[in-house]
């Protein structure tokens, strides 16, 4: 029904008409948010979040190439949320220049980790053969312990979380995701 | 130049007329120089009747409201008139004292995080670090605080950064490399509008605040003069359409009318202007306007499909969108002979359901007749503030806008003690019309201070207390919802306001007698100078019709 040239005189039923917007997209959504480098501008980022009542999974903050401007990597679950509500209401903000759900298929994330775990003898060797598999490094090593590295994706992190945890993992850090756009466009 | 003194240039540049503020501490630089500046200055009692009566100026005017305060306190008591300025898209511009820029962050003498404090009820917010920078600042603040969607913006500089010396030039551009407010409506889905509207058999045409904040009262005339369209309007768009007429429903909403709440419930297709849906406008969501389609125009995108999704989103400036869809619309030809059922029903619920309340054969007066009475001894002219609660519904109801900017209230946050300080503002913004404040007995004592200022600068406000003696709308509650247990709503016989006028320097007038009441209005309207009128009325009066909270349209009350 929609006439894109426009200028006829197609009529239109209102049958046809439909709302596309405001649904939840059931899935995670990885937000890459260019800010101004301006004191506060985290605060305002994450006090809206609050304030709508929206959930952050994650979040990373760094510089970009450009001293004036930061980069805010956050995930925001699009099952809870309208993801299209929490951009619109994000780019409200006067800091934030440019904001860029990253599709998950045009985009590579990726996560840093650092597990430390309580091992002695030959559980020692078994652990580090699965920190292989992972392709995670030893980075700190102690007569009853080790600290391992690794990056990834959120899901291999957790998968090696689920693997380390029956050896007596003491503590995990983990740095939320970042992510790019694949291919020449910038993100 | 001391940068006190380029404040006082960048507000002459910004074409400021008149700031309303309080000094202090922290703001003494910059009050000094006011001694020599052009700009007119009211010294507020209260810092927040200072935030008020920016905001009053503001929407009578459509220009900046300007309000000072100094830091700590200052600020703090600024954060009502903030938010309520971010609810109601008001543009003012805050400007805070901070105290010494080495004392940050020690728990200094007057010190609070006023950005802080304020940043979750502001449009935007600059804390002035270099005493350079404040030029810039503030004409970004002016910028951001009245275009696009309008709002608040604070401007907090340190007491040690406004005492320095700067080399001051005109700033004439601003850089906000994240802010582009000004969006054109797209042409195409401004077609699909017209198609629709042509393609309606039960349009209404919902307007809101956004018409009066962009000056498009002619425009939306001018769509609705297109066809026969319905219009209702909201609290905040009251004056944007004539009150009368066939084709104007009445206030829609909680306190609307039962044409105005009918028509969406029944409408095929809803064509929302400069409106944003608020709970108090769609009752229950989900069974609001079950049968409607919706074309949603407002300049900030995130308004669309925040509460109802839109079929048809237009996102952009109302007073250039209306002319484009109006013609598109007449370019269509639509057959007007299709609305005929549609404005006949509409005609027998004007008919059958018209705002209307019990009267006596006694001399006490209803709270409707005063607003009625203000209306006659106005000649319907007037700019009508008021504060908020039954005589805001009421004023709403029963005064009839005939043009915008002549109803100034506080909507979104509803804030009790706006009436006062605004009126003040509204009086100094538009000085040869007649400014009258309806104010609750309750409302009033929020911000009676102001009084003084209106005595000592001679501000010809005229204040009609709608006095029941009780915080009516809360007693209205708690009789419907809360099975009469009235609590705390008792405000007894105090003060006495003719008294209390007096001593501020006002005149106070004292009316009982339903007989006279135009005629003693009209005479206490044109006393010179502000005047208290305290207005005896029906304590126990309600607010219908109402849509009780949660419920939907057409379930209405009363």
């Amino acid at each position: 029904m929609m006439n894109a040239e426009g200028g006829t005189s197609e009529t239109l039923s209102l049958d046809d008409l439909h709302a596309s917007v405001g649904v939840r997209s059931g899935r995670k959504h990885v937000l890459s948010i260019l800010v101004e480098n301006k004191p506060g501008v985290l605060t305002r980022v994450a006090g809206l979040f609050t304030r709508r009542g929206f959930n952050i999974d994650t979040l990373a903050v760094g510089p970009t190439d450009d001293d004036a401007i930061s980069r805010i990597t956050l995930t925001v679950d699009g099952a809870l949320h309208p993801i299209d509500q929490v951009t619109k209401q994000l780019h409200k903000l006067v800091n934030v220049i440019k904001i860029r759900d990253l599709e998950p298929g045009d985009s590579l994330a990726r996560e840093l980790a650092l597990f430390k775990v309580t091992v002695d003898g030959p559980r020692r060797a078994e652990v580090m053969q699965i920190c292989d598999i992972f392709r995670g490094k030893v980075v700190d090593v102690s007569k009853d312990s080790v600290i391992f590295e690794v990056t990834g994706t959120t899901e291999k992190i957790t998968a090696f979380d689920e693997m380390l945890k029956p050896f007596g993992l003491v503590e995990m850090m983990r740095t939320g995701e970042i992510a790019i756009a694949r291919g020449r466009d910038e993100t | 130049m001391r940068a006190v003194d380029a404040i006082m240039e960048c507000l002459k540049a910004e074409g400021v007329e008149v700031v309303f503020g309080l000094p202090g501490g922290a703001n003494l630089p910059t009050y000094d120089a006011f001694v020599d500046s052009e700009i007119k200055h009211i010294l507020v009692r209260h810092e927040a009747g200072g935030g008020h009566a920016a905001e009053g100026y503001a929407k009578a005017t459509g220009k900046v409201g300007v309000a000072f305060g100094t830091s700590g306190p200052g600020a703090t008591n600024l954060v009502t008139p903030i938010v309520d300025a971010m609810m109601d898209s008001v543009p003012v511009v805050f400007m805070t004292g901070q105290i010494r820029s080495d004392l940050l962050g020690t728990d200094g003498f007057q010190e609070a995080d006023t950005i802080g404090i304020t940043m979750p009820g502001v449009k935007h917010s600059f804390m002035v670090t270099d005493a350079n920078d404040i030029p810039r600042t503030i004409h970004e603040a002016f910028y951001i605080a009245r275009s696009g969607r309008p709002g608040p913006v604070v401007v907090d500089i340190p007491v040690d950064i406004s005492r320095a010396d700067i080399d001051y030039e005109p700033v004439m551009e601003v850089s906000l490399p994240g802010y582009q407010p000004n969006v054109e409506g797209n042409a195409k889905q401004i077609r699909q509008a017209a198609k629709a509207l042509a393609a309606a058999k039960r349009p209404v045409l919902y307007v809101g605040g956004g018409v009066v904040l962009g000056d498009a009262s002619e425009e939306l005339r001018a769509l609705a003069a297109s066809d026969r369209f319905p219009v209702t309007s909201t609290l905040m768009g009251l004056g944007s359409f004539p009150s009368e007429g066939p084709q104007w429903l009445g206030m829609l909403g909680m306190h609307g009318t039962r044409a105005a709440n009918y028509s969406m419930d029944q409408a095929d297709l809803i064509c929302a202007i400069g409106a944003r849906f608020d709970d108090r406008i769609t009752g229950k969501l989900d069974e609001f306007a079950p049968h409607a389609k919706f074309i949603h125009i407002d300049v900030d995108p995130a308004e669309i499909s925040k509460n109802v999704p839109a079929h048809i989103p237009i996102v952009g400036d109302v007073k250039s969108i209306l002319p484009h869809l109006t013609s598109e619309y007449r370019a269509l030809g639509a057959d007007s002979t299709r609305l005929d059922d549609w404005l006949a029903k509409i005609e027998s619920w004007k008919k059958e359901f018209p705002l209307t309340y019990t009267d006596t054969d006694d001399n006490e007066i209803r709270p409707q007749y005063m607003v009625e009475a203000v209306y006659e001894a106005t000649g319907g002219n007037a700019i009508v503030c008021s504060d908020v609660g039954q005589h805001q519904m009421w004023t709403a109801q029963y005064y009839h806008f005939p043009e915008p900017r002549r109803w100034i209230n506080s909507g979104g946050l509803g804030t009790m003690g706006f009436g006062l300080p605004a009126a003040m503002g509204a009086k100094i913004g538009c000085p040869d019309q007649d400014v009258v404040l309806i104010a609750g007995d309750g409302s009033i004592q929020m911000n009676m201070q102001e009084l003084a200022a209106c005595s000592q600068e001679g501000i010809d406000v005229k204040v009609l207390i709608m006095n029941n003696g009780c915080l009516g709308m809360v007693r209205q509650w708690q009789e419907l919802f809360w099975e009469k247990r009235y609590s705390h709503v008792d405000m007894g016989d105090y003060p006495d306001f003719v008294k209390l006028a007096e001593a501020y320097g006002a005149t106070g007038v004292r009316l009982t007698d339903k007989s006279t009441l135009v005629d003693d209005l009209r005479s206490a309207i044109a006393t010179p100078g502000p005047v208290v009128v305290d207005v005896r009325v029906t304590e126990e009066e309600n607010v219908y019709p109402m849509i009780s909270p949660g419920m939907p349209a057409r379930d209405m009350v009363g």
